[in-house]
């Protein structure tokens, strides 16, 4: 099922330009054998030789090929015309990147080839990224075409191949994976979960197989398909998302255990019953527009190039409201109660893991600021005031939350107590057996 | 059994505030189909089958509650072993006519905190009400609802909640608008009734 697409592939346009080339073969040999013939009439020569030369020119103009560039062994910061990567190492030069040419070390994963997964993956494939998956299963239709990355003549085409077809002119030095598969269903979420895994690209590289896994898809379940393989890789994912209106869209940084997952706080939909048109997904009738698409997938790859090779800061939620322009941010610590396993073991890890991960923080801390002063900022502390480390989790607030003021009780229980009440019940049912029950749901289905 | 009574209470009393503006009769068939409690997805090995073995019940449960109110409305059974993929058939009766569709669906890698998207891929491409490959749009009427019982809800509980009043609203439309046929409708001329 998984296509490594390296070959070449034709499409019906070259095809077309193949007949061509051929039928202008066949007038000029033509042309030839009727000016060969001794004619009658000598003044038929000068007309003849007009049509030849006007047939070669347009033989000539056929033959000239689009230019298609060769790929590029080291990334050069010299600065000619034909550099692909001069205006890219300059980040280097500006200070804003330490070393540019790790970006084809990276992998990245686009899940979802859509109206923002697309334009992610033509940003990363012409800033040079080492390498893509790219997974979608739909066509490429006449109705994808109000958004940018796909041509009307790739129409009826995967989404998967019709990318590779035009990343892979864009820049030939990026390795292109094309998975055409629904990531939701069993085999689907198999075949994406050892793709992840394949380490062969980078052999000795810490992890899974990529580096970051980017979730373009327009639907709940893909998500949540996403957000359960990433959880159970400890992989670092960023997930987008576009309104149904067209008009607003987000990314979020999910890193398994120490931001939420997607499962951890249920879509407002679900949580709040009041706006439920907010998740809806493409096909019925949902409004798109390339430039909040564009927009979006520019802020995500962003954030990628900041992930990947570590400059500025990035947005654990990034929120793009178009009609006011507004970008609201902020952050989201998992939900200890989170339905997902594979979350609440990775929080599990996070938190074991807090010791190192101050010592590492003061050692650092220390290392950058070896000169300045230890002692304390004023001597005399006239109200005892002292500073506290408020990401402490077992303070005494946590527990004092959870205190109804008299009169008052929860109506729900709470999850621990929901959690023993189902494995109490679970057992009772064991004894029966699955063909019997199939075999009753046949009986009543045939009777 | 010993923690039910207090479970139950509180949980049907929000079902019940979640459920208003359901016709009586959905409501009456919903309490009558067994809940389920195991909370297992395709690749939860032995979780998976006990929640099979839960998803057979209530699945029997409510054919057999369907064929004794005469409401008989569909028949689906497992298309593979691990039962992950289920395919049937699925009915509706408008004026006096039975227009019968295939209906098949995947069980999601995230189930059940995922619904099964069902599918009824002859209906493909004649309704806005449906994403590509011929699966019901779910997301207004059914969705929040399988999300905040999860994962009490079960295949039953879709075909109830879900497909039903899909089926209801959509093929009235589908009829009086030409977009299907019944199957008699392209052989009456050679058929004599």
């Amino acid at each position: 099922m998984a296509c490594l697409c390296v070959g070449k592939c034709f499409n019906s346009v070259e095809w077309r330009e193949m007949e061509m080339e051929m039928e202008l073969q066949n007038l000029l040999s033509d042309l030839q054998s009727l000016t060969n013939l001794s004619l009658p009439d000598p003044s038929l020569h000068a007309p003849l030789r007009k049509i030849q030369s006007r047939v070669d020119h347009i033989a000539n103009l056929a033959k000239a090929e689009p230019v298609r560039r060769s790929k590029v062994k080291d990334m050069s910061a010299e600065v000619v015309d034909s550099n692909p990567y001069s205006r890219l190492m300059a980040l280097q030069r500006m200070g804003i990147v330490e070393n540019y040419e790790r970006i084809r070390e990276f992998s990245v994963a686009i899940v979802g080839i859509g109206g923002v997964g697309s334009v992610a993956a033509e940003m990363l494939t012409r800033c040079g990224i080492g390498r893509l998956l790219l997974y979608d299963y739909d066509k490429v239709e006449l109705a994808n075409m109000n958004r940018l990355f796909f041509r009307p003549d790739q129409v009826g085409m995967t989404k998967t191949d019709a990318a590779v077809q035009t990343l892979s002119d864009i820049n030939p030095d990026v390795v292109l994976e094309s998975y055409t598969l629904n990531i939701t269903t069993v085999d689907g979420f198999e075949t994406y979960m050892s793709s992840l895994k394949n380490k062969s690209f980078c052999p000795n590289k810490q992890g899974s197989g990529v580096d970051l896994v980017l979730s373009c898809v327009d639907n709940y379940e893909a998500r949540m398909a996403v957000n359960q393989a990433c959880n159970e890789l400890s992989q670092t994912w960023l997930e987008s998302g576009v309104s149904e209106d067209a008009v607003s869209g987000h990314i979020q940084l999910l890193i398994p255990g120490e931001t939420a997952c997607f499962a951890c706080a249920p879509p407002l939909v679900v949580a709040s019953g009041v706006d439920e048109r907010t998740l809806k997904r493409e096909g019925v009738c949902a409004a798109s527009l390339p430039t909040t698409m564009g927009v979006v997938a520019g802020l995500l790859v962003q954030n990628t190039l900041k992930f990947l090779l570590g400059f500025g800061q990035v947005s654990p939620y990034l929120g793009y409201n178009s009609l006011k322009d507004f970008f609201p941010t902020m952050q989201m610590k998992p939900n200890p109660q989170c339905s997902n396993v594979a979350c609440l073991k990775r929080q599990e890890e996070y938190i074991l893991a807090k010791p190192a991960r101050d010592a590492a923080a003061k050692a650092e801390m220390e290392a950058e600021a070896p000169s300045t002063e230890e002692g304390p900022l004023h001597q005399d502390n006239e109200w005892n005031i002292s500073v506290v480390d408020d990401c402490e989790l077992d303070g005494p607030d946590t527990r004092s939350s959870d205190v109804l003021p008299e009169g008052l009780t929860h109506e729900l229980p709470t999850a621990d107590e929901f959690k023993n009440a189902l494995t109490s019940e679970a057992p009772t049912n064991d004894n029966d057996d699955l063909e019997d029950l199939r075999r009753q749901l046949e009986a009543i289905n045939s009777a | 059994m010993k923690s039910e009574p207090r479970l139950g209470v509180a949980w049907v009393r929000s079902r019940e505030r979640e459920m208003e503006g359901w016709d009586p009769n959905t409501k009456s068939t919903l309490t009558q189909i067994p809940l389920l409690t195991t909370k297992a997805g395709p690749r939860d090995g032995a979780a998976w089958t006990q929640r099979l073995k839960e998803e057979y019940k209530s699945l029997i449960a409510y054919t057999q509650m369907n064929k004794s109110n005469d409401n008989d409305w569909f028949r689906i059974s497992a298309a593979n072993a691990e039962g992950t993929r289920w395919t049937g058939k699925c009915w509706y009766v408008y004026n006096l006519l039975k227009y019968e569709f295939d209906l098949q669906f995947d069980i999601p890698v995230t189930y059940p905190s995922t619904a099964p998207e069902l599918e009824l891929p002859q209906l493909d491409g004649k309704t806005q009400k449906m994403y590509r490959g011929g699966k019901i749009c779910l997301t207004v009427h059914f969705k929040p609802l399988w999300a905040k019982n999860c994962p009490r809800f079960g295949i039953a509980h879709a075909l109830c909640l879900g497909l039903a009043p899909w089926l209801a609203a959509e093929v009235p439309i589908l009829v009086d608008s030409g977009m299907i046929k019944h199957k008699d409708d392209a052989t009456t001329s050679t058929e004599s009734s």
